[in-house]
């Protein structure tokens, strides 16, 4: 793969892509495409489809109709094991990590080294290595993950998706559970793997967050797109956006605190 | 990445002031009174509770500790440890198999009716046991895959479903006899290692030990990492061949160590060695421990959940096997009463959570060990079938409680 032809052809495309479960439609019509080196922000108010979105392209739920296209080809992500073998990792906002096991089973769950005799010293060797490029603050990682904090834990899921170097990765509210330090330390990362050529999915609420780091912002409203943005777009017409009005109760709040302000 | 000098920069491990490391013997020491402290008790109640039963029959009745009667001890709990063994994998994985006992009956009748009454050869036989154990197994598996079907409920089924095959294929006489001078039988009720055997075998484990833990200290260290340092490891392999040795002369005071339980440390160690030591049994861990976890870091749970299935009930078919050379009959009675429940008790009794994610091989080791110690020490006291049933139901529930209260204190130390 040459940095040429995926600057310009997307590394994932999707085209029409629905998902219902029974009566309800979660994602409707979706269009994406995620090109290499750029960070792709997936905004939405709470139901929006962003979570149900991640989880059709980590292979965890089949989409209803649409196509997917990864590097030029279409795909079928049947579980959530091809998406990994394909160069999609995932951080959940579950971060699906397993308490009973330690920091380093934890990162080489399904992909250890050693299948018939499992190399724990080089296993122990990567994480450490990997866990020290996050900058993270995680006193041995041979605990059980039910010893970590929440922050600890997102840092563990975020090492884990960097693992087998993936061409995408997809982070749905990564920094929602980290302190200040680490949201940034996490933010830098983003940006670190972008350069690296991977195309980055960031599923986030925090506004602050998405603008620093994404170079689009995609904005999904009851399962459906609704508009592309990018930073240079103003905090109003964002929220317009996610909530379908510039009328809505974020300008609303606004207004009425600028009165009280006036007053 | 440049090799930081090992002397001014700190193992790769052990950057983080805030930790407490725990270096040498006491350091060892100290960390393991923690880890019972905020209830990851271990061995600890299989090793305090053999102790205690030891006392009491003992003093009840001094035959109990006599070198013979232990003998014995070890070649009745070879057959439901095999049992037990698979009780392991199906607990790991939060799963319950309730046919184990059914299963091993229905597997001794099919020894003796397919070499006995139909002249098949015996290797023939008991293969044929075997695999309807895999299939069995099978059968609940894609159960629960395909369906959802709580293996409580299917193996209830299959409990009763083979309880009725082994009925029907005895047929009407109910009891048949396995020759006394077969090798089967002579396999499970005389044939003992000779000592010299028996002695190697005691020393082996701990030669294994030290040459496993020294290559781990060189990779370690020339990886920058930590070491628990060399005197833990000594200590440790000295104390388990000592105990090994002690345990051997002991028994060969008497008529000695039985092959059959041999057989069943063996597959003991094997089982140890999958579930520790390679990525079925990290998946198997995963699955037991976060099902959803482990499905979306690629585990194919429906085949880790087929293999824990087949494992157990094949085990139990083995089970069976050894439990009618034992008792050198395939009868009515094979499989049925307390088997099933003793099975289960011991792998929970040995520290196997029925939560899953938690578990070793050495449970049912350890747990039949004091399953067997009770009803062998109840038996010696001439006391009836229903009281050893009664004790050992309390036994039961005892280990249970000790096993949700150890949960507990783990949810609340921060341990899974």
């Amino acid at each position: 793969m040459t940095s040429q032809t995926t600057a310009q052809e997307p590394i994932l495309k999707l085209r029409g892509v629905s998902k219902q479960f029974g009566a309800v439609s979660a994602l409707s019509d979706i269009e994406l495409d995620i090109h290499a080196g750029e960070v792709v922000a997936l905004v939405g108010d709470n139901g929006a489809g962003k979570s149900t979105l991640v989880k059709v392209l980590a292979g965890v739920h089949q989409p209803t109709a649409g196509s997917i296209e990864f590097m030029g080809k279409p795909v079928t992500l049947d579980s959530p094991g091809t998406a990994l073998e394909m160069g999609i990792a995932t951080v959940f906002q579950d971060l699906a990590l397993c308490e009973n096991l330690d920091v380093v089973a934890n990162l080489f769950l399904g992909h250890e080294i050693g299948p018939w005799a499992l190399d724990e010293v080089q296993m122990e060797v990567r994480a450490w290595t990997l866990l020290q490029e996050l900058a993270a603050r995680i006193p041995s990682v041979r605990e059980p993950i039910a010893s970590l904090s929440g922050g600890q834990r997102q840092t563990v899921a975020i090492a884990r998706s960097l693992l087998l170097d993936p061409k995408i990765i997809m982070l749905d509210e990564p920094t929602a559970a980290l302190g200040v330090a680490q949201t940034a330390e996490v933010l830098n990362l983003i940006e670190r793997v972008r350069d690296r050529g991977h195309g980055v999915v960031l599923i986030s609420h925090n506004m602050e967050d998405v603008r620093a780091v994404a170079d689009r912002i995609v904005v999904l409203r009851l399962g459906r797109n609704n508009g592309v943005f990018t930073q240079e777009t103003t905090h109003e017409e964002l929220v317009a956006a996610i909530t379908g009005a510039s009328e809505n109760s974020v300008s609303r709040r606004r207004a009425r605190k600028l009165e009280e302000v006036k007053q | 990445m440049t090799m930081p000098d090992p002397k001014t920069s700190p193992a790769l491990d052990r950057s983080d002031s805030r930790v407490r490391h725990d270096e040498g013997i006491a350091g060892a020491i100290r960390a393991f009174i923690d880890r019972v402290r905020s209830g990851d008790l271990g061995m600890l109640p299989v090793a305090v509770g053999l102790v205690l039963i030891a006392v009491v029959f003992t003093s009840l009745n001094p035959v109990f500790l006599a070198p013979n009667n232990l003998v014995n001890l070890l070649f009745d709990a070879a057959a439901i440890g095999c049992i037990s063994l698979g009780i392991v994998c199906v607990l790991m994985l939060g799963q319950i198999d309730l046919s184990v006992g059914s299963m091993s009956g229905l597997a001794s009748a099919m020894v003796g009716v397919l070499w006995i009454n139909m002249g098949l050869p015996v290797v023939v036989a008991i293969l044929a046991a075997l695999s309807a154990g895999a299939v069995m197994g099978l059968i609940y598996g894609m159960l629960l895959n395909r369906f959802g079907m709580p293996s409580f409920v299917s193996t209830l089924a299959g409990l009763l479903a083979m309880l009725g095959m082994q009925l029907y294929i005895l047929g009407p006489t109910g009891s048949i006899n396995l020759s006394y001078s077969s090798p089967l039988v002579r396999f499970g009720q005389v044939m003992i290692m000779p000592a010299w055997l028996s002695y190697v075998l005691a020393v082996v484990p701990g030669i294994v030990m030290l040459a496993q833990g020294l290559r781990t200290m060189r990779l370690r260290a020339a990886a920058n990492l930590s070491n628990a340092g060399i005197s833990v490891l000594i200590a440790k392999t000295a104390m388990l061949t000592a105990a090994l040795l002690i345990a051997v002369i002991y028994l060969n005071q008497g008529r000695g160590v039985p092959y059959m339980f041999g057989l069943f440390v063996l597959l003991v160690v094997i089982m140890n060695y999958a579930l520790t030591r390679t990525k079925w049994g990290r998946s198997m861990f995963a699955v037991g421990g976060n099902t959803e976890a482990a499905r979306r870091s690629g585990i194919n749970v429906n085949r880790i959940r087929l293999s824990a299935f087949m494992l157990c009930s094949t085990l139990a078919a083995l089970g069976g096997v050894l439990s009618a050379a034992r008792l050198a009959s395939s009868s009515q009675q094979a499989g049925t009463g307390d088997v099933n429940l003793n099975a289960i008790a011991a792998a929970v009794i040995g520290g196997t959570s029925l939560f899953g994610g938690r578990g070793s091989a050495w449970s049912a080791l350890l747990g039949i060990l004091v399953i067997q110690a009770i009803s062998n020490g109840l038996t010696l006291l001439n006391l009836s079938s229903s009281l050893r049933y009664m004790i050992t139901g309390a036994v039961l529930a005892i280990a249970v409680v000790v096993d949700s209260l150890a949960r507990q204190s783990r949810a609340s130390h921060g341990r899974a």
